[in-house]
């Protein structure tokens, strides 16, 4: 009786083990070896930077596409471009390294909120009451749409406006895309000022909306002795191929919305 | 006819595999978190069932009443079941890819669905013929999709309202459960009202 138990098992698990051994056998998918080690190469963070869904989007489009670029990668940098040629053998090119920078200065003392907002606590919802919640609608809210979306923890919010630590930003660009007003940017990791204000109204209504804004008086375009700033717009900014951080900007700037690290 | 129908209603609602007799409560409760999931998760528990409704029926029918070997059931479910699942992924994988994109993690995740593993069983032991096995089995699958969209959908609440800090995260998934569970018994009794 039990020797038939035993029989019919075996027997069953015998086919079962034979047709998916054939099966694997034969209906195996031809994957490219290259995309696990492509894979391998990339940081993992999933963080989209790229332009592709997570890491493994990229690297299956990078062995597709034998002219996609290797440095989509923002948070990989140039060790990550390094490891892609080596095992795409193709030559990868320059990176420059970038972090994201909040183009605002309005502290509390600078500037105040133009409501009691208590809707929703997300950027994107106060957006579409009046333009936000503080007088400038080209402020920082500080509600911190920018920090929940930010895959290295590296945004904190003070002083009622979000803070980007440059030393745990990777580049991706996340908050880039997540920041309904528009403020926060890709800076060149190495830049030594950076302009703290995004407001493109005239100076008059600038100033009264906050006391750190641009005002447009094109003080820093006449005194840059690299001729590395514009005024368009009544908004200063600073082109970085020609930016040599000598900081004379910083301290023409009446506002003080220019800063120098 | 009526009768298939009835077994379908029977299956979704008073039957139903996850809110009446609590099996398949993992991907339940681990699964519900977002819509499209827990839709991705459920389309690929039907399909599951039916197929291995398809292949158990007939196993237990043909081989094991034969050979008086009934208590073999579970064992040689279990081994079925899960070669199968194996089997579906491997054949998906290659002719039909979108498919099994879509499905992805949750084909192997459903290899030990202790809710697949009752279906077949309870399709045996109510006596069914092959034809009224399937429906029950597609049946049950649609109860399994039903319980997972409502919850999702109930679940979504519980993560935004504002409860006690003691009830935040499973505590308050596992009351939310036992309330949608509850009102699927108002369900007992109505089906074989409605169709004799």
């Amino acid at each position: 009786m039990i020797v038939i138990a035993v029989i019919v098992v075996v027997i069953i698990g015998l086919v079962c083990a034979v047709m998916l051994s054939v099966a694997s056998k034969f209906m195996a998918v031809e994957v490219d070896e290259r995309v696990p080690l492509v894979r391998e190469c990339l940081p993992g963070a999933n963080c989209g930077g790229c332009g592709y869904p997570g890491c493994d989007g990229y690297a299956a489009a990078l062995v597709e596409d034998p002219d996609l670029p290797l440095t989509l990668c923002p948070p990989g940098g140039a060790a990550v471009v390094e490891k892609l040629s080596a095992v795409l053998g193709r030559s990868g090119g320059e990176i420059e390294a970038k972090v994201a920078h909040v183009r605002c200065g309005g502290v509390c003392g600078a500037t105040n909120a133009k409501m009691d907002y208590q809707g929703i606590s997300s950027c994107s919802a106060a957006k579409l009451l009046f333009g936000g919640t503080g007088k400038c609608v080209y402020g920082c809210m500080g509600l911190g749409d920018c920090a929940a979306v930010c895959p290295s923890d590296a945004v904190c919010i003070e002083n009622g406006i979000a803070h980007i630590d440059a030393r745990s930003c990777t580049g991706c660009a996340a908050c880039v895309k997540a920041c309904p007003s528009g403020i926060i940017e890709l800076v060149p990791a190495a830049a030594k000022v950076t302009v703290d204000c995004s407001s493109r109204e005239k100076g008059a209504a600038t100033r009264k909306n906050c006391t750190a804004g641009c005002i447009g008086c094109k003080l820093c375009e006449k005194n840059c002795p690299q001729g590395a700033i514009t005024v368009v717009d009544n908004l200063a900014s600073i082109d970085y191929d020609k930016c040599d951080g000598c900081g004379k900007c910083a301290s023409v700037c009446k506002p003080g919305c220019i800063i120098a690290g | 006819m009526i009768e298939l129908v009835s077994i379908i209603m029977t299956a979704v609602l008073v039957n139903n595999y996850v809110l009446s007799q609590f099996l398949g409560i993992c991907p339940f409760l681990g699964v519900s978190k977002k819509l499209d999931q827990a839709f991705g998760m459920s389309v690929a528990v039907i399909f599951v069932m039916v197929i291995a409704t398809a292949v158990t029926w007939p196993i237990q029918t043909y081989v094991l009443d034969r050979n008086d070997l009934g208590y073999l059931q579970t064992i040689v479910f279990i081994l079925v079941i899960a070669s199968l699942v194996q089997l579906v992924e491997i054949v998906l994988h290659k002719y039909i890819p979108a498919l099994h994109a879509s499905l992805g993690v949750y084909l192997p995740l459903i290899t030990t669905n202790c809710a697949v593993l009752g279906c077949c069983i309870t399709n045996i032991d109510e006596g069914y013929t092959f034809v009224q096995a399937i429906f029950n089995a597609f049946g049950s699958g649609l109860g399994f999709m039903l319980a997972m969209v409502l919850f999702a959908g109930v679940r979504s609440r519980t993560e935004s309202c504002n409860c006690p800090e003691c009830f935040k995260g499973i505590p308050v998934t596992l009351l939310a459960a036992s309330i949608v569970s509850l009102s699927f018994m108002g369900f007992s009794g109505v089906v074989e009202g409605l169709l004799g």
